[in-house]
């Protein structure tokens, strides 16, 4: 287990090196905090998302990373207790404004699961969803073609294109998750939101979700919530990490697994608690 | 001694029974031995041992003695003539037995010196509230008074052995009491027994309801040929008296089954979108105090018995809507007082708190991450709720509406009152027609004559109704289980 996250260490560090040229913050965080109800989830985030770069959320269990993700494309709305304060710009435009439709937003900030969650529809159709509500597709030609480059670039394409009519629902759990990704891609959003996509999925499937998440980073700017030390390592370039709703420390990534800051972190990642 | 009080003696006896079976466990538990079973299994069981065969006994008793007291009073009877008195052998029977309960109401100082004739034992068991038929004879007081006599003793024997083998059976359960002994897995197997039978009442008694309605059905058929009952168009049953030998009258089930037909689709028509939009605003839009209010609410109206809703339907809404429709055309309506519409609105009206309902569960079982999927693509609410959870939850919605429809072609009252009883074959939903379940009921009251076809068809008319149900509950289970996995 040591040899390969070293591997991925040193992966990680040439990556690093490539990125470093457009260091164009996409959405900003700013005292971000999050009530359940009475209860605080989440205090005082200060946290930045570049773009084209991989952000990878650590922390033990409930310590707001996965609350902090749901801001960021206002899905804690769907909570009626949850209350958000704070600021969170995206393009430097605050996303909590009230001029801001929260149904735009999410279409240019797209979530994936940390459960595949296809719909009860088929495979095409589950693509097709997304810009059909949108509008984005005229003609059925238009729709086809999105659908097929969307799962191309999910990197499922080869594995689903001779049985786009059969129900999503019946691929296997890795199958299903790369299907989400195709779906959240279709509506060509600006930034993706993952929120554990692994933790349902067996090691092969999440090398294979591990290495997509790698390629979309060319086009898209993402935010990964992970429990994997070694995933955040492989697949991230900047690392913020979480602990009972604070922010312990942000950085990149390679510099967060050798030589943190913060006694917190450095016990989290080599794994004295969480 | 009366059946009821062994039967109190019996569990009282189980009571005592159960509290020393459960003392003897816990004093032999002396902690050298881990016991098999608690200490109260071994007090169930003791229980149970000594009120079960008991009670099995005093009924098997119970129904061989009534059995045998028949017998008796049979065989005392005098040879039956062609000058007899009553007219049948079985009336002759419960004459004696009715003069004998009668006469055990009686005072001991009475009974010793018991007059000889009817007339002047009647007074002395008015004097007790107890009327008799004036065609009981002489001849049957000292068999009555026999009868009874055999009946104290066979009773009390009854009891006696019934009395002892409740005792032995807890006498027996007692010195089964040891530590290994598996006391809890008898109780478990007698449970199970016990559930087994409950749920084999259920599936008996629809075989019986069934069989009843089979034979009347059959016999029904004898005299009016299934093709004209099933395809005729014309119901005219012709109330003639019996045995008058008047003409037979017509059967045509089309008509009622037009009516039932047609008043249940005007109601889901109803019931149908409101319940289904009310579910819809109750599971995703409501806030929990909302909910808390409006569902009690709507499920009051389930509670309303249809009879009422019935009455409403006649006197407020049927003479509104006439008039209404009168006053639309300038003089004459075009809805009568009783009609398809009206009965099928007030349906309707019943039915949404069963619609509403059962699809709300049915929503609410969608689960979220499918809801979050769809709002992180940036679908809006309405979007969600149209194009994915309606779809995900549509089997089950399928399953509830053809539930509805059972219910809504089993309504009697509200059409009796709202749709009248003319059995008209008609389209337009402004005119009265009727449906299967009001004629069974026209059918069944009055003085008719029960061997007659104008009150068996009422059995082949049940069982039109019993199939035609039947089948929708089973599509309903079909749809509902074929689909149901689609999101886990």
């Amino acid at each position: 287990m040591n040899i390969m996250t070293e591997q991925s260490l040193e992966n990680a560090v040439g990556d690093k090196m490539n990125a470093k040229s457009n260091e164009v913050i996409k959405m900003r965080g700013d005292k971000v905090g999050v009530f359940y109800g009475e209860k605080q989830a989440l205090f005082d985030v200060n946290l930045d998302v570049r773009l084209n770069q991989v952000t990878a959320l650590i922390g033990p269990s409930g310590c707001g990373k996965s609350t902090f993700l749901r801001c960021l494309n206002r899905m804690n709305d769907t909570i009626d207790s949850a209350r958000v304060t704070g600021k969170i710009t995206l393009d430097e435009e605050d996303i909590y404004d009230k001029n801001i439709d929260v149904v735009e937003l999410r279409a240019r900030v797209g979530m994936v699961f940390q459960k595949p969650n296809p719909f009860p529809k088929s495979i095409y159709e589950n693509v097709a969803y997304g810009p059909r509500i949108h509008g984005l597709a005229k003609r059925k030609a238009d729709m086809d073609q999105i659908v097929e480059s969307s799962l191309k670039k999910a990197a499922i394409w080869n594995e689903v294109k001779d049985r786009l009519q059969e129900p999503g629902t019946g691929l296997s759990g890795g199958q299903q998750q790369r299907l989400c990704i195709a779906r959240a891609i279709a509506v060509s959003p600006e930034v993706i939101l993952m929120d554990e996509p692994c933790s349902a999925l067996d090691p092969i499937a999440t090398a294979r979700v591990e290495e997509l998440i790698d390629e979309l980073r060319q086009n898209y700017t993402i935010v990964i919530v992970t429990h994997s030390m070694q995933q955040a390592a492989r697949v991230s370039q900047r690392t913020a990490m979480f602990h009972l709703g604070y922010l312990v420390e942000e950085g990149a990534t390679d510099k967060m697994f050798t030589t943190p800051d913060d006694k917190r972190t450095q016990d989290y990642i080599t794994g004295r608690f969480g | 001694m009366s059946s009821l009080l062994v039967l109190a003696i019996v569990v009282a006896i189980g009571l005592v029974a159960f509290f020393i079976g459960r003392q003897r466990a816990a004093a032999q538990d002396d902690g050298r031995v881990k016991p098999h079973s608690r200490a109260h299994y071994h007090g169930w069981w003791a229980f149970l041992l000594a009120v079960l065969p008991a009670l099995l006994l005093l009924a098997a008793w119970n129904i061989g003695s009534s059995i045998y007291l028949d017998r008796h009073i049979h065989a005392a009877l005098p040879e039956r003539t062609a000058d007899s008195k009553v007219a049948s052998e079985a009336l002759d029977v419960s004459l004696v037995k009715s003069l004998a309960k009668g006469l055990r109401q009686l005072d001991a100082g009475t009974l010793a010196a018991l007059p000889a004739t009817f007339a002047e034992l009647q007074p002395l068991l008015a004097a007790k509230g107890v009327a008799l038929a004036s065609d009981t004879q002489d001849y049957m007081i000292p068999i009555a008074a026999e009868a009874n006599t055999v009946q104290s003793r066979l009773s009390l024997i009854g009891a006696a052995v019934t009395l002892v083998l409740s005792i032995a059976g807890a006498l027996y359960a007692f010195r089964q009491i040891a530590p290994r002994a598996r006391a809890r897995n008898n109780v478990e197997r007698l449970m199970l027994w016990g559930l087994l039978a409950a749920s084999t009442i259920a599936i008996l008694t629809t075989v019986g309801i069934v069989l009843s309605m089979l034979f009347q059905t059959i016999t029904f058929f004898e005299s009016v040929s299934p093709m004209s009952f099933f395809f005729g168009t014309v119901w005219d049953p012709r109330f003639a008296a019996a045995g008058s030998g008047g003409s037979q009258g017509q059967f045509g089930l089309i008509p009622l089954l037009a009516g039932t037909l047609y008043i249940a689709a005007v109601a889901l028509l109803v019931a149908v979108p409101v319940g289904l939009m009310s579910a819809v605003y109750m599971s995703e839009y409501a806030t929990p105090r909302v909910r808390s209010v409006v569902k009690p609410a709507l499920e009051l109206l389930a509670g309303i018995p249809t009879i009422v809703y019935g009455i409403f339907a006649v006197v407020t809404l049927g003479p509104f809507l006439r008039d209404l429709s009168a006053a639309l055309t300038g003089g004459s309506p075009f809805i009568q007082g009783q009609s398809i519409f009206t009965a099928g609105l007030v349906m309707g009206v019943m039915l949404i708190p069963v619609v509403s309902s059962l699809s709300d569960d049915i929503i609410t079982a969608v689960p979220r991450a499918m809801r979050d999927g769809s709002l992180g693509l940036g679908a809006t609410r309405s979007e969600t709720i149209k194009r994915v959870i309606l779809p995900a939850a549509l089997p089950g919605i399928v399953g509830a509406i053809l539930l509805t429809a059972s219910r809504a072609i089993g309504e009697t009252m509200i059409v009796v009152l709202a749709a009248g009883v003319a059995a008209n074959l008609t389209i337009n939903p402004f005119e009265a027609m009727t449906t299967i379940t009001v004629k069974i009921v026209n059918q069944l009251t009055g003085d008719l004559e029960f061997n007659s076809p104008q009150t068996l068809v009422a059995f082949a008319l049940g069982l039109t109704l019993f199939a035609l149900t039947l089948v929708m509950n089973i599509v309903a289970l079909y749809i509902v289980r074929k689909y149901r996995e689609q999101y886990e």
